[in-house]
């Protein structure tokens, strides 16, 4: 199963390689990694997606209690949260289905950022699952350049 | 100040006595404001001399060892030692010199990211960029190697940084303290545990090395005496309690004694402390005693779970666990009925004694027992790696404190000569026996001279079988024989190379010599280097092939006269 860690650090050199490398020594598989500063700047958040059973979480989450830069991990894997991933990408697109291309977008409220002679650039943010859908919807007309972020995520406050 | 002063004064206020270190371009500075102060330092002739001389220091001694290493090579010499302390949870504190602040990042010359490089293998690594953090990085880097569970920690610090200087007082000396272990939650675990040794007909006491870095030995001596519960070791835990203690049944794993892994496989409770269940004691940790019940209790929160499930896992020192045990037995009185489980011990014990042939030739074995018949259980025992090294785990009964050095974890070939330099500076008072192989002494050789030069005490037994024996073995059980690059066609004149150095050599060839040559070399002040010529085909019996569980050991039983699994 997939996991969702919010891991709170120092924001000092080397943290990011540090907990990298910890992964890769103790053979922990990462789907995907995002770091950027907090509301703190002398404190980073890194959110990991991990691939893994209960056990290899429980690990993973001690492993990381145990490095000197880490200040707290959350699994918030089970938490009501809100997540978001960016996706940017270029399709191609002739004048004859440019309309079609925009209508996508639309529905899917995505934005298209730089129009090309022959290609859109389309820019969306939102969950894995709207991500995917849009990337599916896309394909038809050829993609020729794809980027996306790993997943930010944040528990909802209370009602 | 300068920062070379403030981190000689550092370490002279933190009560350090000995550095172990190596000087170079980027240590000059560091190395000239040394030379002018109390701290005694230590002229290793190999950085990773040095680096288990610390590490050497630190286990006979419990403080953290220290040692002082120039930028590039002098660094990445380091390297062994520092996994070697790792593994082992020995507090260390390694200060590497780096090339200037301008320079990092070019490839400068002898520059190496021995931040980057330590970091797996350091509880954590630190490099200096801004002299005014200095005292702060030190104090943490202190911290870290001492406190919860201990470990190394590396410090590398640019050489401008050992030359700047600032007024040291006006910087801040906070560090973030660490977290400890958790605490909520201790009570119900302790309860439970109570409850579960009440219930249990067969409990086992298995003690590691943490017994030994929580300092419990007087807590676990009354829990023994109180509840009578027999004990096991791990490599690690040996010298924890003293093995002539009757309880004590001796060390577990795939070298085991045999009547250790057998209580091992028969108990129905085991009271695992200060362990890390590694596959040397587990075999495949899948199938280790799944109808047990496992009490692990551990200072370090990711050891518990982490290679065997365990039904009541306690993050907890050792001696505080075993402290409130106590107190929780003497509250309720608790009586313990054993004598059906002991006797089915006794058994094992009268059935599977430790074998080996003394007769005929000379046996590794026998010079390791003769020597701690005439050296006592008091004697610090420092090995090297291999055969020998279990030899000794097997054959030299210790009774000491923090009197058994060996390289657990990592296995490090060419550890005991330089561990036994630390262990001779921290214990000058004692008597220095390290046991080494043809292969592993000559791995780091070149510290004979620290030796002489310091004319340390050290009985040098090199136990030459002229090969690898451990590797040898292997070879002859699980290769058909096949012996590739183990056996050793040139070795060098041990006598003559020992006396080169300056240092009184004696061989030992056979049986009947051993006793005198080690009365003569346990009464001869100052080192001494004894070559016992040993069998080459003995090998290390029990043996737990790879992946196998306790109770699948292969070993010459009583009354039988060949290899064959227990039973
Ligand atoms: C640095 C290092 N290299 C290789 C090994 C693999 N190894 C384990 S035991 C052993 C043989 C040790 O030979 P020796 O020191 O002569 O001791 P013996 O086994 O003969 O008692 C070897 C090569 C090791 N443990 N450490």
């Amino acid at each position: 199963m997939r996991h969702t860690l919010a891991v709170l650090v120092e924001n000092q050199p080397g943290v990011l390689s540090h907990v990298a490398g910890l992964f890769s020594r103790r053979g922990y598989n990462i789907d995907s990694l995002v770091v950027g500063e907090t509301e703190d700047p002398g404190i980073s958040r890194i959110t990991l997606v991990v691939e893994g059973d209960e056990k290899v979480i429980e690990q993973v989450s001690k492993q990381l209690n145990k490095q000197v830069e880490v200040i707290k991990v959350n699994d918030i894997t089970n938490e009501k949260i809100v997540e978001r991933q960016l996706l940017l990408l270029k399709v191609a697109a002739d004048t004859a289905i440019r309309m079609e291309i925009m209508q996508i977008v639309e529905i899917f409220r995505c934005r298209i950022v730089d129009i090309g002679k022959r290609s859109l650039i389309v820019e969306a943010t939102g969950d894995e699952e709207k991500i995917e859908a849009i990337i599916r919807s896309l394909r038809p007309f050829g993609i020729q350049e794809l980027v996306r972020t790993g997943k930010v995520a944040m528990v909802r406050g209370t009602k | 100040m300068n920062g070379a002063q403030y981190l000689i004064k550092f370490f002279e206020n933190k009560g350090v006595e000995y550095i172990f270190g190596y000087p170079g371009g980027k240590v000059i500075f560091l190395y000239d404001v040394l030379g002018k102060s109390t701290l005694k330092h230590v002229l290793a002739r190999h950085e990773q001399g040095a680096v288990h001389a610390a590490d050497g220091y630190a286990r006979v001694t419990g403080k953290p060892g220290v040692c002082f290493a120039t930028s590039g090579p002098g660094a990445t010499n380091l390297v062994t030692g520092i996994a070697n302390a790792y593994l082992d949870s020995v507090p260390l504190i390694a200060i590497t010199g780096q090339v200037g602040l301008a320079d990092i990042g070019r490839d400068s010359f002898q520059e190496a990211d021995i931040m980057g490089i330590t970091m797996p293998i350091t509880k954590h690594s630190y490099m200096v960029k801004d002299i005014e953090l200095l005292p702060a990085v030190l104090e943490e880097a202190w911290n870290v190697a001492t406190t919860g569970r201990p470990g190394p920690v590396l410090v590398d610090i640019p050489s401008d940084i050992f030359s700047g200087t600032v007024d040291f007082s006006a910087t801040t000396h906070n560090i973030t303290t660490r977290k400890g272990p958790r605490k909520n939650g201790l009570e119900e675990q302790i309860s439970k545990v109570l409850e579960a040794i009440k219930m249990a007909k067969k409990p086992l006491l298995m003690l590691g090395g943490g017994i030994i870095a929580s300092r419990a030995w007087e807590q676990l001596e009354e829990f023994v005496k109180y509840t009578g519960m027999p004990v096991v070791t791990t490599l690690m835990g040996k010298g924890a309690i003293p093995d002539k203690n009757t309880n004590v049944l001796g060390m577990v794993g795939m070298h085991g004694i045999p009547a250790a892994n057998l209580a091992l496989n028969s108990c129905d409770l085991l009271l695992a402390i200060g362990v890390r269940f590694s596959d040397r004691v587990t075999g495949k940790p899948e199938n280790f005693l799944f109808d047990t019940t496992i009490v692990h209790v551990d200072i370090d929160p990711a050891e518990l779970c982490k290679n065997v499930n365990t039904e009541i896992p306690v993050v907890c020192d050792a001696g505080r666990f075993l402290t409130a045990i106590m107190t929780g037995f003497k509250k309720e009185k608790q009586t313990f009925q054993l004598d059906e489980w002991l006797s089915q011990i006794n058994e094992f014990e009268k059935k599977y004694p430790l074998l080996y042939d003394k007769e005929k030739t000379l046996k590794p074995q026998y010079v390791i027992e003769e020597t701690a018949r005439i050296a006592g259980e008091k004697a610090v025992v420092v090995t090297d790696v291999g055969q020998h090294q279990m030899f000794v785990a097997q054959f030299f009964p210790l009774g000491g404190i923090r009197n058994f050095v060996t390289s657990g974890g990592l296995g490090t070939m060419g550890f005991g000569l330089p561990a036994a330099i630390g262990a001779a500076f921290g214990r000058p008072k004692e008597n220095i026996l390290l046991f080494s192989g043809d292969g592993s002494i000559q791995m780091n050789i070149q510290e004979l001279a620290t030796i002489a030069q310091n004319n340390l005490p050290i009985k040098i037994f090199v136990l030459n079988n002229s090969c690898l024996g451990m590797v040898r073995q292997w070879q002859e059980l699980f290769f058909k024989e096949h012996y590739a690059q183990t056996i050793f066609t040139y070795n060098p004149d041990f006598i003559r190379l020992a006396e080169a150095y300056g240092i009184t050599a004696l061989r030992i060839s056979e049986p009947e010599e051993a006793k005198g040559i080690i009365v003569q070399a346990l009464n001869t002040e100052g080192p001494v280097l004894i070559e016992c010529i040993v069998d080459q085909s003995e090998n290390v019996f029990p043996i737990i092939p790879p992946g196998g569980g306790p109770h699948e050991m292969l070993g010459r039983w009583q009354g039988e006269t060949h290899i064959s699994r227990i039973g």
